[in-house]
C-alpha cells in the first residue's frame, strides 16, 4: 500500500502549510519521551531538519524509503540514529522520535475521511523510515561494542619493564585465543625492542587455568625461547596449582614461581651467579 | 648462485643472512661454515637471521645440523635475532629447534659465547650443567 505520487505531494503541501504547528507538536511529543536529556533548542533543530527531509521526500513523490527521492531523508535518519546511539538513548526512545510525526499529522487532518485513507499509506511510509532508523541504530551500537572490545584488548595487555633486562606481563582476566595471540605478539616484540633476555608472565589476575590457557602460555614461552629469551611463570595461586596438577598439565623445565617477587629474585640471582664467571 | 658471507671477528665467525634462504643456499652455507671453522680455528659461530621473514622446516633443520657440525668441530653456535613472527610460526608448526642456542641480538649472542668459553676454562667441574647457560644474562654492568 504505497503512497501514490499525488497523495505524496498532497502531504508535502500539508506539511508545508502547517510547518510551524507540526514541528511544534512533533517536538513536544519527542520531548516527552526523552525527559529533558536533550535540550529543547537542540531537539527543535533536529526535528526541523528531519521535517524538511520528510517534506522533500514527499514532494519528490517518494513511495518508499529506499527510493532515490528519499536519499536526503535517509541521510538525516542515519545521522539522528547515530547520534542517539552514541548518546546512550534507548532503541525505543529513538524509534518514537520518528513515529511521533504520525500523531502530529493526525491532529492536523482531523476528521476528513478521504485524507484519513491516504494517511494510512503515509503511516506505512513513516513505519519504513522508523525501521530504517532502528536498523541503523543497531548497527551503530554493534560498531561501538566491537570498538570497545578492541580497546579492552589493547588496554588489558601491558608489558612492563621490571629491571634492566627483565620485562613482565601481568595478565588480568580470562585468556582466550585472541587475547593470548595479542599477548604473545606484544611480549615477543617488546623482547626484541628492549633486548631483554628475561620475561616474567604473571598470571595472578587469571581467574582459571585450563588446558587451553596452559597451552597458550606454553606456546608463548617456547616462542620466547626460540628468540633467545627465558620465560618465568609467576603468580600461581594455590587453587590454580591444584587445578594444573589435577589436569595433568606439564610445564616441563619452565620455571614457575608463586609470586612476582620470587620470580624477580630468581632472575636476578641467575644473573648475579653468572657475573663473577665472566671475568 | 648467491652465497652468504662468513665474517671472522676475533674468535667468532659471524654469518648474517640477508637473502632469501633457499635450500641450495642453506646447504652451501653449511659447507662453507664447516670449512671456515676448520681453517680459522674459531670457537664460536653466530648466525644472524634478523632479516629472514620465513624460516621453513628445511632451514630450521639445516640450522640444527650446522649447530651439530660446529659442536663436533669444538665451536658453539648461537642463532640470533629471530623475529617474533618467525618464532610464532615455528611454534605453531611444532618446530622448537632443539639443540640450537638462541639470543635476542648479536651483542647478547657474543656475550653468551664469551660466557660459555669462560665457563669451559675456569669451571671445568661445572660443565655438566650446560643447559643452564641456555639463556644469556642481561648486559653486564
Amino acid at each position: 500500500m504505497a503512497l501514490s505520487t499525488e497523495e505524496a505531494s498532497r502531504f508535502a503541501g500539508l506539511l508545508q502549510e502547517n510547518e510551524d504547528a507540526l514541528i511544534g507538536a512533533w517536538t513536544d511529543r519527542v520531548a516527552e519521551t526523552l525527559r529533558g536529556r536533550l535540550s529543547r533548542v537542540e531537539l527543535q533543530r533536529q526535528t526541523a531538519d528531519l521535517y524538511k527531509a520528510f517534506q522533500q521526500a514527499l514532494a519528490g513523490g517518494a513511495a518508499g524509503i529506499n527510493r532515490d527521492e528519499a536519499a536526503e531523508l535517509r541521510a538525516q535518519l542515519s545521522e539522528l540514529s547515530d547520534g542517539r546511539a552514541r548518546q546512550g538513548f534507548s532503541a525505543n526512545e529513538t524509534a518514537v522520535s520518528i513515529f511521533a510525526v504520525k500523531d502530529a499529522v493526525l491532529k492536523v487532518i482531523g476528521d476528513d475521511t478521504a485524507a484519513l485513507l491516504s494517511f494510512i499509506k503515509l503511516s506505512s511510509f513513516v513505519d519504513e523510515a522508523a525501521l530504517f532508523t532502528f536498523e541503523n541504530y543497531t548497527r551503530t551500537r554493534e560498531g561501538l561494542i566491537a570498538d570497545q572490545a578492541e580497546q579492552l584488548l589493547e588496554l588489558s595487555t601491558p608489558v612492563v619493564k621490571l629491571w634492566e633486562g627483565v620485562v613482565a606481563v601481568p595478565l588480568v582476566g580470562t585468556l582466550d585465543s585472541a587475547r593470548a595471540q595479542v599477548v604473545m605478539e606484544r611480549l615477543l616484540q617488546t623482547l626484541v625492542d628492549t633486548g631483554s633476555p628475561y620475561a616474567i608472565i604473571d598470571i595472578t589476575g587469571v581467574p582459571a587455568v585450563d588446558t587451553q590457557v596452559a597451552q597458550h602460555i606454553l606456546k608463548t614461552v617456547v616462542a620466547a625461547r626460540l628468540m633467545g629469551a627465558d620465560c618465568i611463570i609467576s603468580g600461581i595461586r594455590p587453587q590454580i596449582a591444584q587445578t594444573i596438577v589435577a589436569l595433568g598439565i606439564e610445564f616441563g623445565d619452565i620455571a614457575t614461581k608463586a609470586t612476582l617477587a620470587d620470580a624477580l629474585r630468581y632472575v636476578l640471582n641467575k644473573n648475579g651467579a653468572r657475573k663473577p664467571r665472566e671475568r | 648462485m648467491e652465497r652468504v658471507p662468513v665474517l671472522k671477528i676475533g674468535d667468532i665467525l659471524l654469518v648474517s643472512i640477508q637473502i632469501d634462504m633457499e635450500d641450495q643456499v642453506a646447504l652451501q652455507l653449511q659447507e662453507d661454515l664447516a670449512d671456515r671453522i676448520v681453517a680459522t680455528g674459531c670457537h664460536g659461530v653466530i648466525i644472524d637471521i634478523s632479516a629472514l621473514d620465513i624460516v621453513d622446516s628445511f632451514v630450521g633443520r639445516t640450522l640444527a645440523t650446522i649447530a651439530s657440525i660446529s659442536r663436533v668441530l669444538d665451536a658453539e653456535t648461537v642463532v640470533v635475532g629471530m623475529r617474533p613472527a618467525v618464532a610464532i610460526t615455528l611454534v605453531e608448526l611444532g618446530l622448537s629447534l632443539p639443540g640450537i642456542r638462541t639470543a635476542l641480538n648479536v651483542e647478547l649472542g657474543m656475550e653468551l659465547l664469551a660466557r660459555h668459553r669462560a665457563e669451559e676454562f675456569t669451571d671445568l667441574d661445572e660443565l655438566g650443567d650446560e643447559d643452564e647457560a641456555d639463556t644469556p644474562a642481561a648486559a653486564a654492568s
